[in-house]
């Protein structure tokens, strides 16, 4: 018999693998049926989830904490046993404030820190307070920008103006003026670039090189009662993240995704996030970021505890959510490895030992301990060189107090 | 009772009003959510905001509440989170709603199921009229295969017609996805077919 499942997604490029578990067949073979919610804006998609519309969501994991933390509307407790992707997003500015920084595009986003400061030092010669698109204040893009900002002396709250627009509006605002730059998933930024309108200033992959981004979350008491269904719809999603994974089916990938029904852009747009071949500066060549976009390798789906309290911190430091021991471990129990343990255990998913670690710390490849098969992490360095034990954040926060 | 409606379809937002002020609701304003529009809410104060759940405008009018200090209270969504029937209607038909905290339930819950029936009985025009648009554009198909098959054929129009018929009912498919594959088929063959 066939269990239809119900998952709202946003169109990006990153839902990629939902719309292969579902076109492919990977779904059907665990019994199942997806019926994919194409949604406009995070705030239905958190709505359709919270209020039992569906019974999962491709959510942008700090939206995930940022619920169970009761911080954006109606609280639940939600749960995330599965990160569908690691990396994907860029920053974007008009190409007139782009001129302030490093001109050759590919030294400029090799060096974040470098970029940041250039930044810094174009506010005040811009024309007006810089006003930057993101897609919502819990969107992981978001915490990247405040974190990239800080680093330069940047208040986010204070020097810029961050205003929430949804991705797929992003362009359409630039070309009217309303804000001068954004970050956001792919394909907007390429989107933007291919216009003509903007340049790529940062790539999320720089930032924080092994990034969160959206995870496949649940409500909680859903997942508690629905074992079965959730197992399989993991031994579903693993196949097909393996297969968005493979250079060999990047091409397939970005026309099934080009269809009206998921992203709706020009395939060879989305092509560019999936390759990682990414134009910074229209006309021009593009420059190689190979692990721009991540959905498998190096047990990308692992829901790390440790990457949820990362994000967590980040809520804190901003003044979103004050730190309590309580808050800390709703945050990081949102993050479902004992799940994704259960649902893979039979699988050849390389399953990592344990649930939480340094996040920052890696700066080569590094085989770690795995239940099973061969598990190499990759460089997982924030761009600043600091390091995040999850057992010490307040030690770890109280190292950004001469940033605010 | 203040109410403003954000809806950028006009017709939406007039149907709404229209019966907001049919059941005796006065003071009704419609803001189309474009430019400094939160700032144009802001000024309004209003005690009940009715939206478009599929707008993507509400991350940004979410986002402005929450660090808007212009609002005397805060508004959350929904008036009654205990009650699920009435949130789920409103998921349903597509209504997100904020009030103004303090403001009764009794009150607002009228709004809401008016919004909600309003809301839903626009939805039927809408896909009555897609549904009409579509039959024509489905006719337009069908006209263009059928002057293929009598250029090609030589046959009559009414000929032309039957012969899409038989091969759709021999297929089991509908006579409009015949008529596409010809007309996919001639450009393929450069109109050679």
């Amino acid at each position: 018999m066939t269990t239809t499942l119900r998952i709202a997604f946003l169109p990006l490029t990153d839902a990629a693998v939902l719309a292969v578990a579902s076109e492919l067949g990977f779904a059907e073979e665990q019994g199942l049926s997806l019926d994919l919610v194409r949604t406009t804006s995070w705030a239905t998609l958190r709505d359709r989830l919270v209020y039992g519309q569906v019974q999962a969501a491709h959510m942008l994991a700090p939206l995930a904490v940022a619920v169970t933390l009761g911080l954006s509307q109606q609280p639940a407790a939600l749960a995330a046993p599965y990160k569908l992707n690691v990396n994907g997003n860029m920053l974007v500015l008009a190409s007139d404030f782009a001129k302030a920084l490093e001109p050759n595009v590919k030294s400029r986003l090799a060096d974040p820190l470098g970029t940041a400061h250039d930044f810094a030092a174009a506010i005040g010669l811009w024309r007006r307070k810089p006003i930057i698109g993101v897609v919502h204040r819990f969107s992981s893009h978001a915490i990247m920008l405040r974190y990239w900002l800080a680093s330069a002396g940047v208040d986010p709250d204070r020097d810029v103006v961050l205003r929430v627009l949804p991705p797929s509006l992003m362009v359409e605002a630039m070309l009217a003026d309303e804000i001068d730059g954004f970050i956001a998933g792919e394909p907007w930024g390429s989107a933007a670039v291919e216009a003509g309108l903007a340049e790529a200033v940062a790539i999320g992959g720089r930032i924080w090189r092994r990034g969160v981004e959206k995870v496949l979350a649940f409500r909680e008491n859903w997942l508690s009662d629905n074992p079965d269904s959730t197992d399989r719809l993991l031994r579903a999603l693993a196949p097909a993240a393996a297969w968005c994974d493979d250079p060999a089916h990047h091409g397939a990938l970005a026309h099934l995704l080009s269809d009206p029904r998921y992203v709706d852009q020009p395939a060879e747009l989305i092509l560019r996030a999936l390759t990682g071949n990414i134009v910074a500066r229209v006309g021009e060549a593009p420059i190689e970021n190979p692990d721009f976009m991540m959905f498998a390798r190096e047990a990308t789906s692992f829901p790390w505890r440790s990457q949820a309290l990362w994000i967590y911190s980040q809520l804190v430091r901003w003044k979103m959510v004050d730190h309590s021991a309580e808050n800390a471990t709703r945050a990081g129990t949102v993050f479902r490895p004992d799940i994704f343990r259960r649902a893979l255990a039979d699988t050849n998913v390389p399953m990592p030992g344990a649930s939480m670690k340094l996040e920052g710390a890696l700066d080569l490849p590094l085989a770690v301990g795995s239940r099973r098969g061969e598990l190499t992490l990759g460089p997982d360095r924030f761009f600043d060189g600091r390091i995040f034990d999850p057992e010490r954040i307040e030690e770890f926060l109280a190292g950004f107090k001469s940033q605010r | 009772m203040r109410i403003v409606i954000i809806d950028d379809s006009g017709l939406r937002a007039t149907v709404l009003e229209e019966g907001l002020r049919d059941a005796g609701y006065d003071d009704i304003h419609i803001v189309p959510p474009r430019g400094a529009f939160v700032a144009r809410l802001e000024r309004m104060a209003p005690d009940v905001v009715l939206m478009d759940l599929g707008s993507p405008s509400r991350d940004t009018l979410e986002e402005m509440l929450t660090v808007s200090r212009a609002l005397a209270r805060p508004i959350a969504m929904f008036v009654d989170q205990s009650d699920e029937a009435m949130i789920g209607a409103a998921i349903d038909a597509g209504v997100s709603a904020y009030v103004v905290d303090g403001l009764r339930k009794e009150r607002v819950k009228p709004v809401l199921e008016l919004a909600v029936r309003r809301f839903n009985a626009f939805a039927r025009i809408q896909s009555e009229l897609d549904e009409a648009r579509t039959a024509l554009s489905d006719r337009k198909v069908i006209d263009r295969a059928k002057s293929i098959l009598m250029k090609q054929r030589g046959l009559s129009e009414q000929d032309a017609y039957a012969l899409l018929r038989s091969s759709a009912m021999n297929q089991g498919k509908k006579i409009v996805d015949v008529a596409q594959a010809i007309i996919i088929a001639s450009d393929l063959l450069g109109g050679a077919l």
